[in-house]
């Protein structure tokens, strides 16, 4: 009788990837929900694609590789990655946006790169920013909400402007986009950075009825959203919650010292944090422990430089939201971080190398 | 053909390809390479500059004090790019417009020095000019599929605009291969060609690695060895 005797440590968690990403993907959840609520079932669809062309094409790299297709396949990986690209895509955006974004994803930025933890950049961000520099056209067709909208938006309708440019009616994602008034709407963060180009102030631009009661109809619950699935991961132990506190308080002292020094120009702390991707980025983008800072001094730096230039590109920078761009260039900068914030190790006095 | 021709040939064409290979004159090989046309025009232009340098570098190397041999080559490149630049200047305006700062940037491509410094000093006129004929014509068949990947990609066609450098009749060379609503614009923009060219070396390694596949292993004889040096542990 053999007694195998296994080495410490004895207890072990359960944790696997396909657990952790499973985890992720039912923490979305509150924060598509508010999308679909407001914005109708664009994200829904694009999600959808997005999963399908993700397994076709990680199937395909996976069995060129001749890498064991099942396991690798099913780890969730992939469906996560599909489904953040997805939820950042406009609703209306036609079918192959999200088909491309998702098979750049998974075969260039992750599989080519050596798969799943290997990847120096988050997939779904890298996939976003490709989009958005390739068709601007396409990747701008932000909906106003459904409650500004001069039509009715039913399901066979997003379906058949996703996939064929117009609704039954034949109206185009332009007109749709075109309020009760007759002026086309853009996003909350567009509306005020093209308001503030034309030389308003920020409270004559938030007159605009893009922006509701608060910070921009819609996308302050979608914001809601993702901070609840942020906190809900937190509370499972699924992601540290230093860097999105890190993050948060970055973006929060930046863009109050420039509302302190210029209230008329530069827009309030509340609105940075809740319009455009910011919560999905402090909680779900930036966590990714792949592309991101190890160690916790690193993440706080890692996530405080990611706030520093979301503020800057958003109020200095050419495009109206920033996070994806942030994002990437802090991947970019993640090795060195590393190796400037290694944490002591066991039994070395600080201060000495 | 002797047999130093034909490894000349399979050098610049493909074992040591300036532009797959060797990654030299990166510059130009990124930035023009948006059209096949563009392509095609920067290509015969390095391909002259490179025959030419060649030739002149093989004829004088017995004059060329060795310490300062650089810049002479740099002077004789440079003094064929001009020839090059005017000619373009004058019979294909429209190219020499597309091409910009590109055209006079030959003279820093180190796919030119390379070959000046590495074979043409070194060897007779007639072996360096060859050199120089298929070492352009290595990098100019590279620049050509990336001009055409980048294209076709881009635009949705081939040859367009190839009456701005080869005469009007070959306007009808146009071909539009799909017809898009919305440039891709990646593969128009430098990133694109970063991507293309990654895409490009890898193919070629592919198949180096299923040709030395396919050639026949020598086979090892296993010598099994048994220690005897019991004292180590």
């Amino acid at each position: 009788m053999a007694f195998w005797i296994a080495s410490s440590p004895h207890n072990h968690t359960q944790n696997e990837t396909s657990a952790l990403m499973r985890l992720v993907i039912y923490a979305t959840l509150p924060g598509i929900f508010a999308q679909w609520y407001f914005f109708g079932w664009g994200n829904i669809i694009h999600i959808a694609l997005a999963i399908f062309s993700a397994f076709v094409a990680e199937y395909t790299v996976l069995a060129l590789r001749n890498k064991n297709i099942k396991k690798q396949l099913f780890d969730g990986s992939a469906i996560l990655t599909a489904v953040l690209l997805g939820i950042s895509l406009p609703a209306l955006a036609p079918w192959w946006v999200s088909v491309i974004g998702a098979v750049f994803a998974i075969v260039v930025v992750k599989q080519l790169y050596g798969g799943l933890g290997h990847n120096p950049f988050n997939p779904a961000m890298a996939a976003y920013v490709m989009l958005l520099i390739s068709f601007p056209v396409q990747m701008t067709l932000w909906q106003p909400p459904l409650s500004l909208m001069s039509m009715e938006l039913t399901f066979s309708n997003t379906l058949s402007t996703i996939f064929t440019g117009f609704t039954a009616e034949g109206f185009s994602p332009d007109q749709l986009r075109t309020h009760i008034d007759g002026f086309t709407m853009a996003t909350p963060l567009d509306t005020l950075k093209t308001g503030t180009t034309m030389g308003l102030t920020v409270s004559e631009s938030l007159q605009s009825p893009v922006f509701g009661d608060y910070f921009g109809v819609g996308w302050e619950w979608i914001n809601f959203g993702f901070l609840i699935g942020g906190l809900i991961l937190i509370a499972k132990k699924a992601i540290n919650w230093v860097t999105p506190a890190s993050f948060l308080a970055s973006l929060f002292i930046c863009s109050l010292i420039a509302f302190l020094i210029s209230p008329d120009s530069s827009a309030s702390t509340m609105f940075h944090w809740f319009n455009g991707a910011c919560m999905l980025g402090a909680f779900f983008i930036l966590t990714d422990p792949v592309s991101g800072a190890t160690s916790t001094r690193g993440r706080i730096v890692f996530a405080a430089l990611a706030g520093l230039l979301v503020y800057l590109i958003r109020s200095f920078g050419g495009y109206p939201d920033a996070v994806a761009f942030a994002v990437l260039l802090c991947n970019m900068s993640a090795p060195l971080i590393d190796q400037y914030t290694r944490p002591r190790t066991y039994g070395h006095q600080s201060g000495t190398k | 053909m002797s047999n130093e021709y034909k490894e000349l040939a399979r050098q610049g064409l493909w074992k040591n390809n300036p532009g797959l290979v060797q990654l030299l004159g990166l510059c130009p090989l990124l930035a023009v390479t948006s059209t096949v046309t563009n392509a095609l025009g920067l290509g015969l232009a390095t391909l002259l500059v490179l025959i030419g340098s060649n030739i002149t570098v093989s004829a004088i190397r017995q004059w060329v004090p060795k310490e300062i041999r650089i810049p002479i080559f740099v002077m004789i490149i440079a003094a064929f790019v001009t020839c090059v630049q005017l000619l373009m200047n004058a019979f294909t305006y429209g190219i020499y417009q597309s091409l910009g700062l590109f055209l006079p940037l030959i003279v820093t491509n180190c796919a030119i020095i390379g070959r000046a410094e590495a074979y043409a000093s070194k060897n007779p006129v007639k072996q360096a000019g060859f050199d120089g004929l298929m070492m352009g014509t290595g990098f100019a068949l590279v620049l050509l599929a990336l001009g055409a990947i980048r294209e076709v990609l881009g635009q949705g066609t081939l040859f367009d605009g190839a009456n701005l450098l080869l005469g009007e009749w070959a306007a009808g060379l146009r071909v539009e291969v799909y017809n898009l609503d919305s440039q891709f614009l990646l593969a128009i923009l430098p990133p694109g060609a970063f991507i293309a060219m990654g895409f490009l070396i890898a193919i070629k390694n592919v198949i180096d690695s299923k040709i030395a596949q396919a050639q026949p292993q020598p086979e090892e004889q296993n010598i099994e060895r048994v220690r005897v040096n019991f004292d180590a542990q």
